[in-house]
This record gives structure tokens, sequence and C-alpha cells, in this order.
């Protein structure tokens, strides 16, 4: 291969988590992601995962006695039209790995069919956006908290796992525009059961027993208030709380990244809806501020553009015509578990790999179309699958970091073969509902 | 080798699990990232066994065969760790409590070897929750 075959793209901005760094550059030679660039090693994989593989779908297809066959892109619209207009209850669930236009899309096709909508927040942050909903957040960009952040708490969240590149990018070990001597400057305390990779690095690691983080929050804020704290609490001696919390109290400006050990923990909401009170109260300091670590690259976009839309940002009802909203009746695993959904569209999501089996033995019974460009546990339950071109590499899209700031995603290879944009295929199966409704 | 211990289950990341979700969920990579428990030096001592050992993991919602490692992020004895993937999911707690939201970490399960076990792959547990 001689150098002028290879084309290097850059500010390409990596669709994989919430950090959605946009400082990625990819060599691409024949239409193949060839080496990246800055990126960490889970968006690497994504980027090359677009490579055609036998394992790649790149035509429609459909099940026909256990083994899928192709077929055409008209045949599949209709066919994935009438199985969302004969279901009674169907469920449009994922999107969270896709553009906002496509999102947006998802919305008009979830009305037409009076289906349920749902988005993968609801077994993440789900439970982070119903206390946001009850109590407010006092929120900043990544960009602000780079450049002035001094103390910076990863509470139930392990960015080394879930956001490699987080704590190089915005929070610790990074320099900022008041902040020039960087990590010196800096205190990373972690909260976490576990010894994770974030733990080891932090100044001071809070080793809460599993499941305790509401009676730790809430003996803070006592303690914040000068009540007497029993000796120990949630596994952490007396003394260790009133330390950090100095520490807290002495910060320039203070910031909080909290993940799934809070929201999929016994208490959930309740559990987000405590810590924010304590930032509420820790402000009467200092400046702090609390921010969910949102997993997906654009779980943000997904909430944000359907609030717009429907005003609710998940869980959304369209069986009465006009959107409801209540977690805990319209999530995804609701209607699953108690058997509501007759049908169901997968987009952007795995639901085969993330939900629990009694959901999946639900989801196994009832007819299953994917938009997925790979094999996965879904897939494998699916009767349909329209193959998209990936957003962020195949195709253009917008999306929103965790930070609630827009970002164009840029294109960097050509889809394979017939692979059309998520938002395409949901406009045609819009189009052809109200077609076949008439 | 029949002993077995409780623990308190949780699942979450990791960076393997993170790098197996894009467009290899259908490979050995995935198993090797998501088919595993990760127990502490000392439960793993308690059972007896060393890692690479199949294990059967059960609670009141179902049981999986995983392989039992060396947790990287110890010590949590009595706490075991299962990457998020239909491995963990097949034992973690449905109840939603009113919020959409699966009991995905803190599930009390049994550990138990059994060496001779197998570890289903994710599309083959998806073929057994089809039966």
């Amino acid at each position: 291969m001689t150098e002028e075959e290879v084309q290097k793209i850059t500010d390409v901005v990596c669709p994989f988590c919430g950090c959605l760094c946009d400082d990625v550059e990819i060599d691409v030679a024949n239409n193949k992601v060839v080496t990246t660039y800055n990126a960490c090693t889970i968006g690497t994989t994504k980027f090359f995962s677009v490579n055609e593989t036998e394992h790649r779908f790149t035509k429609p297809m459909l099940r026909k006695n256990g083994k899928f066959v192709p077929i055409s892109w008209d045949e599949a619209i209709e066919r994935a039209a009438k199985i969302l207009l004969n279901a009674e209850r169907p469920l449009l669930y994922g999107f969270s790995s896709t553009s906002n236009e496509a999102i947006g899309e998802g919305f008009k096709l979830a009305e037409e069919v009076g289906g349920v909508l749902d988005q993968t927040a609801s077994v993440c942050h789900g439970p982070s956006v119903l206390a946001i909903q009850d109590v407010g957040r006092s929120a900043a960009t990544l960009g602000e908290i780079r450049s002035r952040a001094n103390v910076i708490v990863y509470w139930g969240s392990n960015p080394s796992a879930a956001h490699p590149r987080h704590m190089s990018r915005y929070s610790m070990f990074v320099r900022g525009f008041f902040r020039e001597k960087g990590a010196k400057e800096r205190t990373l305390i972690v909260v976490d059961p576990r010894n994770t990779d974030a733990a080891k690095l932090a100044d001071i690691h809070i080793k809460v027993e599993q499941g305790k983080d509401y009676e730790l929050v809430s003996a803070m804020r006592a303690a914040l208030r000068g009540i007497e704290i029993p000796e120990m609490v949630a596994g952490i001696p007396k003394k260790d709380i009133l330390e950090v919390l100095e520490i807290m109290k002495k910060a320039y400006f203070g910031v909080v990244f909290f993940g799934m050990g809070l929201t999929q923990t016994f208490g959930r909401h309740r559990n987000i809806d405590n810590a924010i009170n304590l930032i509420r109260e820790l402000n009467s300091y200092t400046k702090w501020i609390i921010s969910p670590m949102r997993g997906h690259y654009n779980v943000t976009g997904a909430g944000t553009v359907w609030t717009w839309q429907t005003g609710y940002p998940m869980s959304i009802d369209f069986a009465r015509g006009y959107p409801r909203y209540n977690p805990g009746e319209y999530c995804a695993n609701d209607i699953l578990v108690n058997g509501e959904a007759d049908a169901a569209l997968i987009i952007a999501s795995d639901p085969g790999a993330h939900f629990p089996a009694k959901s999946i033995r639900h989801l196994a019974k009832i007819p299953v179309i994917a938009i997925e460009p790979h094999i996965t546990p879904t897939t494998e339950l699916a009767e349909l699958i329209l193959p998209p071109a990936i957003v962020g590499v195949e195709t253009e899209g917008t999306a929103y970091r965790m930070d609630h700031v827009p970002i164009r995603l840029r294109k960097v290879v050509d889809a394979p073969d017939e692979c059309l944009p998520d938002e395409v295929i949901l406009e045609r199966l819009t189009q052809k509902v109200r077609e076949l409704k008439k | 080798m029949s002993s077995s211990i409780q623990v308190n289950l949780i699942t979450g990341r990791t960076v393997q699990q993170g790098r197996a979700l894009e467009g290899s969920k259908h490979s050995d990579e995935y198993t090797r990232a998501a088919g595993i428990i990760e127990l502490d030096p000392e439960d793993m001592r308690k059972l007896k066994i060393y890692t690479g050992t199949v294990v059967k993991v059960t609670t009141a919602h179902g049981s999986v065969n995983v392989r039992a490692i060396l947790s990287p992020n110890a010590p949590h004895p009595g706490l075991a760790f299962i990457p998020m993937g239909p491995w963990g999911n097949a034992v973690i707690n449905t109840d939603i409590y009113s919020v959409g939201m699966p009991s995905f970490k803190g599930v009390e399960a049994t550990v138990e070897p059994i060496p001779e076990g197998k570890v289903l792959s994710a599309l083959e547990l998806m073929h057994e929750l089809q039966k």
C-alpha cells in the first residue's frame, strides 16, 4: 500500500461513550479503517468494527426456518410496518447509540403506531433522570470542570472501565485554564466497594459497603450540619468521613461524577436525590456540581430530543394517541416482564445482552425487528434485520455529550452494500405505516 | 470440591467487556470477557479453586455457568463481580421497584465449583431463553 492511498481524517468524534472525544484521527485506505489515533481501546474497536466481516449485516434479512435470508428493502420495510401496525402494544426501544435526527424520527414512528417508546437510560441513568426531575441539579460543562475543578469525586462509577479517557481529558489528569499544574493541583476521591483501577489512582478511596451509599450520603449531610454521626457508617470510620467532608468544604470548585453504583442498587433514584441534596448543601460553602456519567454516546440526546418533542425523556406510552410518562409502568423492562409487549423494534442497543433473563424470555416470544449492524444476542431473537450505517463512522449525525454539549459526528468511510442511516430507515418505516393506515 | 460459598453479586463494566461489545458479541472474545466471575482471593481459597475453573452461580432468579477468575480489584471478600452481559443478567434480580430498573447490583448468590461444567456463549444463552 502506498502513502497516497492512505487518507488521514482529522477531528473525528468517537461514537462510543458519553465523552464524545473529538480529537480522534483515523487513517483510511480503500474505504477501510486501518489506524486510529488518540481513541481509547474501546473507541478503536468500534472504529474497526465497521470493516465488513461475515458478522456484519449488509442487506435486510428475514428469518425463514431459523436461517436469515436476504430480502429487498421494500419488502423489509413493508413487513416491519405491518408487524408494528398489527401489534396491540409495540415496544420501540434503544436509540442511545444513534443520532438526534434518528431519535426524532423514532418518536414519529412510535406516535404513528401507538407504541411504547423507551431508551437505554431506563436500565442506566433512568433513576438519575427521575431524581433530577424531583430536585434539580447543579451542573457545568466538562470544559468548565477541566478549567476549574480541584476536587474530583467519582461515586459508584469506574471511568477506567466505562469512560477510559474521561479522567485524562476532562477531570483529573489534564491541565486546565485555572489548573495549570494539572493533577498536582487536584484531589481525586473515589467511592467504590472494589479497588478498581480508578480507585487505585485516587488520593482517597472510600471503600463503601456495597449498596450502602444512601447511608453514607445521609451521614455526610448530617455531619455537614454539625450533627453527631455514628463511629462507623457503611463500613467507613467517622474520622474518614469528616476528613473527606473537610476537603470537600475547602474545595475551590468540586465535582461529583456518579454512575451505576448509585442507580442500579437498592434505593435507585433516592440515592441520587440524596447525593444531589448533599451537593446543594455543599454549595453553601463553595462551588460544587454533580454530573451523571452517561454511558452510550448519545443517551443524553435521546432524553433531550424526546423532551422537546413530547415533554418526556423516556418511558413514553402513545397507546392513547398522546404521550404519557410513567417509569415503572412504561419502561421497556416493565412491559416485557409484565408480558404486555406483543412486538418490538430494537434500534442501536442490545437488550438481548443487557436485559434480565425474564425480560428476554418474553422478547423471545414476540416478533422482533432489529436495526442492528452486527450479530448480537438481540439479533438471535429477531425475525427481521434492517441493516444500518453506523452513525459517526459511516454517516454523519448530531449527538449530545454527557454534559449536554451537542457535537456533530463525522463520516469516515462509506457504509457497505445496502446499509442505510437509522434516520432514513425510521423515516421510511413511518411513511409506510401512514400509507398502510389509509 | 463440593464446597460452595454465599456472595453478594454485582455486575458492571470492564474494558474487555466494552471492547467485545463492538462487533464481537458472537465470538469467544465476548465469552472470555463477560462469561466470568471476579472473586476475592479469600473466596477462591474457600472454594479451593484456581483461575479458570468453571463455577455455577445460582440466585433466586436463575443460574448460570461462568469461569472464576482472581479479581484484579481485590480485596473485596464476600463480594463477587460479573461483567455486564447475558451471563450476569441470567441471575440478577428482575424486581424493578416501580422505576423500571432491575437490580443489576446487590443480589445474593451461591457460587459452587463444577470443574466439568461448560460456559455457554452469549448466543447459546439466548437459545436457552427461547426454549
